[in-house]
């Protein structure tokens, strides 16, 4: 196996972005990832493509084939991951495999959702396609229903409250007026949070993140040759991966993922690191309650601890750990296919050390970490500073 | 949704009478019922399973932002309901004028569940309600 790096990274802002479709996200990222690289159109040897459900959204599946179009990659294999809200986490391992396997040089792998051309109830219903149709969607069990089901049982047994919940969203709506490239701006309040509408008790619209439009796109090469391309190349120390039931109630715990204690179990052990040793990390908060159970499944916190912590500032910028930078899934916004490339996108520009105003001091090694479902599939990625 | 009456036509056994299986291999109960025994992969021998529709509210949520098909029944109260042969599986909490609570008791009722695409097609479900 060899060692892979991501050596050129691509945003597009995320939020309401009407004038552009998903081919104009696509490129708008795609261009940038490869100016980043410093790569032509003809270096590139595949392509893997991220999307939930672009089918739903916009009608157009294929998703792959159609940006190795858009960025003039001709006639390369291109390839469609989808794996719910962890697509993008998991077409970035994909696109890993192939570079440390020695099957490829250059991939580029790029993630798109164009969220808003629909109505909420057309988006919740394509969103509920996440979890089981036959048994959840079915039955009018929305995605944050899900998730409202793990935070009401996280309340009974830890004693977490909306107050809790409702920090996270604070301060990654904190973060996210830091970041250029983030859905909403606009730092909130506690009150701002409880007062807004219930979407899913004791969930409310503040404690959600957003219907989005957005891509991100990166490009990994082989770490021997990655400083050709770029001075300050980011090495994915480890990529891990673990999947669980779809249904919810079908797992032994409504207050753990999983997936996700596996992934991140695997991860550690690759890479050669613990929870300490990360500095900056991108989690997967579809909800506030899913930031909660990350940090404490991904082993920064003992479980029923995380909630407390958040709230007494312990994961803000520059604090003991900070969760979020870029303003998460909850500030940056969530064009599903896109996240789990975005994750990776910022983490790379904390490492290089590019991230302006929510720099994190001395960021050596980061950690992404991308959900699909109410957890049927978790994607754990470490980075570290290549040097 | 259009589509959905024979997906649940398909599901008729569970869906309205809480027909599940159990492995005889290993006396592992599903419901939902599943064709490969966790335990048991390949060895698996399932026969049917009639649940008492009795269980306790192990969580709860009530939904104010539907799904496409529950646009006219919002809000609802959905649970995850922990039966007492040992599964657990969602559904709908029926309004009995009571609270729901975790640990409350529950049993199965049989109720409308939504009317199904353009032919106003009615779709029946268990669903919980308090005791
Ligand atoms: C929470 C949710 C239902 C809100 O949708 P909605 O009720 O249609 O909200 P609206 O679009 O009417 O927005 C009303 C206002 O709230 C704001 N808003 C909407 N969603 C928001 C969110 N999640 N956080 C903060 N503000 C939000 C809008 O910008 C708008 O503000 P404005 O009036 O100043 O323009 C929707 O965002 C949602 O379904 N989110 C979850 C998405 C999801 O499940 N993703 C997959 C998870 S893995
Ligand atoms: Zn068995």
């Amino acid at each position: 196996m060899r060692d892979v790096a991501i050596i050129g990274i691509g945003l597009t802002k995320f939020g309401e972005r009407w004038e552009h479709g998903m081919r104009e996200l696509m490129a708008e990222a795609g261009v940038k990832a490869i100016t980043d690289a410093n790569i032509g159109s003809k270096d590139v040897e595949i392509v893997y493509g991220s999307t939930m459900a672009s089918g739903r959204f916009v009608g157009q599946e294929h998703m792959a084939a159609l940006l190795a179009d858009q960025l003039g990659f001709k006639n390369i294999p291109a390839v469609r991951i989808e794996n719910a809200c962890a697509s993008g986490g998991s077409a970035l391992r994909q696109g890993y495999m192939a570079v440390a396997s020695g099957m490829h040089n250059i991939v580029v792998v790029g993630g798109v959702e164009k969220m808003t051309d629909v109505t909420t109830s057309e988006a919740t219903t394509a969103l509920g396609g996440a979890g089981d149709q036959e048994w959840e969607l079915s039955q009018g069990i929305t995605f944050p229903g899900l998730y409202a089901l793990m935070a009401k049982r996280h309340m009974h047994e830890y004693g977490t409250t909306e107050e809790q919940l409702a920090s996270v969203a604070v301060k990654n709506h904190e973060n996210a007026a830091k970041n250029e490239y983030a859905q909403f701006r606009k730092p909130i309040s506690i009150q701002d949070v409880l007062k807004s509408k219930v979407v899913a008790e004791p969930l409310k619209v503040f404690d959600c993140s957003p219907i989005s439009d957005g891509a991100a796109v990166v490009v990994l090469a082989p770490l021997e040759i990655a400083k050709k391309y770029n001075d300050t190349p980011i090495k994915i120390a480890a990529s891990a991966q673990a999947s669980d039931t779809l249904g919810l109630s079908e797992r032994e715990s409504l207050t753990e993922l999983k997936a996700t204690k596996i992934a991140a179990a695997n991860a550690y052990k690759n890479a050669g690191v613990k929870p300490s040793d990360i500095n900056v990390v991108e989690v997967h908060d579809c909800f506030t309650i899913a930031e909660i159970l990350a940090i404490e499944d991904l082993g920064f916190y003992e479980k029923g601890k995380a909630a407390k912590a958040i709230f007494d500032g312990e994961t803000k910028l520059n604090s003991k750990l900070s969760v979020n930078t870029s303003g998460g899934l909850k500030g940056c916004g969530h064009p599903v296919g896109a996240t789990g490339i975005k994750q990776a996108v910022e983490i790379t520009m904390q490492l290089r050390g590019e991230a302006k105003e929510r720099q994190v001091n001395g960021a050596e090694i980061g950690m992404t970490h991308n959900v699909g479902g109410s957890g049927a599939t978790a994607v754990v990625h470490i980075m570290k500073r290549a040097n | 949704m259009e589509k959905a009456s024979a997906s649940a036509w398909r599901k008729f056994n569970a869906r309205y009478n809480m027909i599940g299986n159990v492995c005889k291999t290993c006396n592992t109960k599903y419901f939902p019922p599943r064709i490969v025994c966790k335990n048991c992969g390949r060895n698996t021998k399932m026969e049917e399973y009639q649940f008492s529709g009795k269980g306790e509210i192990f969580s709860f949520t009530k939904i104010h932002v539907p799904s496409e098909a529950f646009k006219e029944s919002a809000p609802y109260v959905i649970g995850v309901i922990k039966l007492e042969e040992g599964p657990m599986i969602e559904g709908h909490i029926v309004d009995s004028g009571k609270e729901p609570q975790i640990g409350a008791k529950v049993k199965q009722v049989f109720r409308r569940m939504y009317t199904d695409g353009e032919e106003g097609l009615i779709t029946y479900h268990f669903k919980f309600e308090l005791i």
